[in-house]
């Protein structure tokens, strides 16, 4: 049998849902046996593969990047996975969501910067007028909430989505 | 103390009077006329005749809504049967020169047409043939005598069999029986009991209840007064938006006029009942029309709805026993007790007797208020006495009820309008309003108005109505604009049901409905935008995925 | 409004009767003047609910409580619902469930719920009651309102972001406190708790500061000052016993 094959991406994020997916520890090993990761920023692969079984998606969608980087994710793979608040509500990055773009960008480059104060435009990704969570724009299979999610419920998920059954998810909420 | 020997002497003098002059020359200075400067032509016509000398043979009244507002201003001269339309100050000397000439052609309406003809008055009888604004006009037209006679005539349980085997249902929008409302109010142990006119009109497009509290205030006070010796109760409110300014003026004009006849107040009609009535002026609450939110307004309180049971019948406002009847409702009750009530039950189907007012309103070419026999089918409503749709455009769709109906297409008109039939195309009667629209309305875009008025309207108070309207009129905003996909649409059925099944009064309860009417008879509509919305989605899709080599 | 003389809880008349019916296919008895919802708690079936608080006068308003009544369509909130003599009560179909996931849905939609930064983060009503529903997303989309913070009290803040207009702080103020200072603003979508006439809460003439409002607050917009990201819990217990006293006394 053919290994799963798995990536991760982040999007508008702090990682701290990819940390939790570490925090499986040594379980990480049992998972490992299963899978082969073909994409994640835990790992030096610079493309996204064309046909990968599950991606699991950390972050909302903020930037005109995100946006892309989101569609394209989708379009290649079978099962997408939101993990953690910011993917599934948008959460933190999202409460500038009642603010303007402008007044935030103002807010972070002009009153709160000493030197050179501009806005980025050449290597930042222009942020779109409000971050979403990942199912506003693509469908989304399987929602793992939290901030972030337990290790083990993330544990237990993958391992229950590879062995083909339902994911048990009462012991992760919003916020947690 | 006034008697029916009163009665009869102050209406066979005001009879007298107005038969001594040959002209009665008729205004309407009701709201939507009035709004047309009919004041002006008033003025002008009262000019003219002063200007004449004609005074001793002519006379300019004031009189209540004539009907045919989209004609307006209305005049009508009495006695020669005459109807003009769109007056203006300036045809003040032509129609004083018409008057025992024959009538002038130029501005003359037919009173043959079907709009007059097949229309049949009871709640609007005195519409437009009477000055709203003094009592010896209502009494010479027989008002009045129903209460004193009642009073002196029938006992409470009486009055309430006599409404029961009229079969009158409630013309507020639910159609429940007013005979049983009123047995049980009867019924009810309290040691103060309360009567409610509900004169909250709210539905976009309905000017029913406002006309008849323009144009005949006395007929809701005498119908309170019957309801409240029929029930048991001393004291009456009536409950007006503040939206109705004359409404008002007129409501309080006719209050104190009754009271000074003693036809209001302590001991009418020298009998031992005594009934007041008093004015409440709701702020703009949509939602006040429901009658426990109309009860919290009255206490001073703020304007939302609670859970029933209890229903007001048992405990109303203040915690006593109230009964709630809607000013169509209780205009019937007058003419009720007096032609009888095996006379009421003639009229119209077997489940709903009686007449019904519209307001028609929207697409249709005459634009007014009419009074028909319940049943009558919704094309000869439109088409004939309305007129059909101006301007040579097709007809589409008929919305009634209001924001909580729905709307009826070309292939439900030859249903009788009637409550069960209304029901069964999915729409309800409810006050009487009756939007027309034609071939260019989009039904997506008239579901997102009434969804937007019922966002408007919600008092919040429970999770469904206050946040599932707001989100179905976002969904409906971004499928009028095509942004939306299957995925929104399937959302929104979904919400209707949600609000439909879980909201705590009528207004959450069918503010769904005229998305599930146009979606049930213009599903096609929604879909060209869906397919619109999914077009772009796809678009933007394909932009993304196509391979970029280390896009990631 | 929440001060209806005749929606007071009052106390049982001796000669209230007994009804029995059935919740849930369990026979159960209860007295005639207890709602459906405390029939089921007092046997141990757990309905959800959001603006009922045992020592409040019920509203009826999140509609969480919805249940099915046998030969019915309709649903009836079970906090206002009488019980009834051989009523047969449903409260876990699939319908409502449907139906509660939405209301939560529509609830963490309305406003802006940052759960993870929140101070009542764990210790919150509606992030309970979305893990007991097993709401793990919003099918609706986020309004993202803005909406302002008050913290112009010296000891309490009121954040509008995290207010579910449950009305317990209007009720508890109104009802048990005697001050009357929480009421509601506007309407529909718009509608806010306010305190007095729309003045800020630190400059109320009626607040007593008894902070009751906080306590019975089911989410993190009214908290005391000085918490963190999951410090403030609230303490509702008292309510029911504040209650049972003053009956006391007055008997």
């Amino acid at each position: 049998m053919s290994k799963v094959k798995l990536a991760t991406v982040w999007l508008d994020g702090c990682s701290g849902c990819h940390m939790s997916f570490l925090d499986m520890d040594e379980r990480i090993l049992e998972i490992a046996a299963r899978v082969e990761v073909v994409y994640s920023p835990l790992v030096d692969l610079k493309e996204f593969p064309a046909d990968v079984d599950v991606t699991i998606v950390e972050g909302g969608v903020s930037s005109e990047e995100d946006l892309h980087k989101i569609r394209m994710v989708r379009s290649r793979t079978k099962l997408l996975i939101a993990l953690g608040d910011c993917a599934v509500t948008s959460n933190v990055p999202g409460m500038r969501n009642t603010f303007k773009v402008d007044d935030v960008m103002k807010r972070a480059y002009f009153e709160n910067a000493d030197l050179k104060q501009q806005v980025p435009c050449e290597v930042i990704p222009r942020l779109l007028p409000r971050t979403r969570p990942v199912h506003e724009i693509v469908p989304v299979d399987v929602f793992l909430p939290g901030c972030p999610p337990p290790a083990d419920v993330i544990f237990g998920a993958l391992v229950s989505l590879l062995d083909g059954t339902t994911p048990d998810l009462s012991a992760t909420r919003f916020g947690r | 103390m006034i008697s029916i020997e009163d009665l009869s002497q102050i209406s066979q003098t005001e009879r007298e009077a107005k038969d001594a002059i040959p002209h009665q020359i008729n205004v309407c200075v009701a709201a939507s006329c009035l709004s047309l400067q009919s004041d002006k032509v008033k003025e002008a016509l009262e000019k003219e005749v002063e200007a004449r000398g004609k005074k001793d043979c002519c006379k300019v009244r004031g009189v209540g809504c004539l009907g045919l507002c989209a004609a307006g201003p209305l005049v009508a001269v009495e006695k020669e049967k005459v109807l003009y339309h769109g007056v203006t100050p300036a045809d003040a000397p032509d129609i004083v020169d018409a008057l025992g000439a024959g009538p002038v052609a130029r501005i003359q309406g037919n009173l043959d047409a079907p709009f007059f003809a097949r229309q049949q008055k009871i709640v609007l009888e005195n519409c437009g043939r009477i000055d709203p604004e003094r009592i010896e006009e209502y009494i010479a037209a027989d008002g009045y005598l129903a209460l004193v006679d009642t009073l002196t005539a029938m006992t409470p349980i009486g009055v309430v069999q006599q409404v029961t085997r009229s079969g009158l249902r409630g013309r507020g929008g639910a159609g429940y029986p007013t005979g049983l409302k009123w047995a049980t109010v009867n019924k009810s142990q309290g040691t103060k009991k309360y009567v409610i006119c509900n004169g909250d009109e709210g539905d976009p497009g309905a000017f029913m209840d406002r006309a008849v509290l323009e144009s005949d205030p006395h007929r809701i006070l005498e119908g309170m007064a019957l309801a409240g010796y029929a029930v048991g109760a001393q004291q009456g409110f009536v409950y007006v938006r503040a939206e109705y300014p004359l409404a008002i003026k007129r409501l309080k004009l006719a209050i104190r006029q009754a009271e000074r006849m003693g036809l209001l107040g302590a001991s009418i009609g020298g009998t031992t009942f005594s009934f007041s009535v008093d004015l409440r002026l709701g702020a703009g609450a949509f939602v006040c029309g429901e009658e426990t939110a109309l009860i919290a307004s009255v206490e001073g309180g703020r304007g939302t709805p609670r859970p029933r049971p209890p229903y007001p019948a048992e405990s109303g406002l203040w915690g006593y026993p109230t009964l709630i009847n809607n000013v169509e409702t209780l205009a019937n009750i007058p003419t009720i007790l007096r032609n009888g009530p095996e006379w009421f039950a003639k009229i119209g189907t077997a489940k709903s007797r009686g007449t019904k007012v519209f307001a028609l309103a929207g697409a249709i070419t005459n634009t007014g208020l009419i009074e028909v026999p319940m049943g009558m089918p919704l094309r000869e409503i439109i088409f004939d006495i309305g007129g059909g749709v101006p301007d040579g455009k097709a007809f589409k769709a008929v919305q009634t009820g209001g924001p909580s109906g729905g709307c009826i297409p070309e292939s439900g008109l030859d249903m009788p309008c009637d409550y069960e039939s209304l029901a069964k195309l999915g729409s309800i009667m409810g006050s009487g309003g009756m939007i027309v629209m034609d071939e260019t309305s989009s039904m997506v875009d008239v579901a997102k108005f009434f969804m937007e008025f019922c966002m408007d309207e919600s008092c919040g108070k429970c999770v469904p109505c206050r946040v599932g309207t707001a989100q179905m009129h976002e969904l409906l905003r971004q499928i009028s604009a095509g942004e939306a996909t299957a995925r929104e649409l399937a959302l929104l059925e979904h919400l209707c049901d949600v609000v439909k099944s879980t909201s705590l009064c009528g207004l959450g309860q069918s503010a769904p409905n005229p998305v599930l009417s146009t979606l049930h008879y213009f599903r096609d509509e929604y879909e060209s935008k869906i397919a619109a919305g999914e077009a772009a989605a796809a678009g933007h899709a394909a932009a993304h995925a196509a391979p970029a080599g280390g896009a990631a | 409004m929440s001060s209806r003389p005749s929606a007071k809880p009052a106390a049982p008349a001796p000669s209230s009767k007994v009804k029995t019916l059935t919740i849930d296919d369990r026979l159960v008895s209860a007295r005639e003047d207890e709602s459906i919802l405390d029939a089921a708690r007092d046997n141990g079936i757990q309905i959800p609910t959001l603006c009922n608080l045992d020592g409040l006068t019920p509203v009826g308003a999140c509609r969480l409580c919805m249940v099915e009544v046998k030969g019915s369509s309709r649903l009836f909130a079970s906090c206002v619902t009488m019980v009834g003599e051989g009523m047969e009560v449903v409260t876990d179909s699939e319908r409502l469930q449907k139906y509660r996931k939405t209301i939560v849905e529509l609830l963490f939609s309305e406003r802006n719920h940052v759960c993870a930064v929140c101070v009542s983060n764990g210790h919150c009503e509606l992030q309970n009651l979305a893990q007991t529903l097993g709401v793990t997303h919003l099918t609706v989309p986020y309004r993202n309102p803005k909406l302002p913070v008050d913290a112009s009290h010296e000891r309490f803040v009121n954040d509008h972001n995290r207010c579910v207009l449950c009305q317990r702080c209007v009720r508890v103020c109104g009802e048990v406190e005697g001050a009357h200072t929480w009421d509601i603003n506007g309407r529909g979508i718009g509608a806010r708790v306010i305190t007095d006439l729309n003045q800020p809460w630190g400059s109320s003439e009626t607040c007593t500061g008894c902070g009751k409002c906080v306590q019975v607050c089911p989410t993190g917009a009214l908290t005391e000052k000085g918490k963190s990201v999951r410090e403030m819990s609230k303490r509702t217990r008292f309510l029911p016993y504040l209650t049972m006293m003053r009956e006391d006394r007055s008997e």
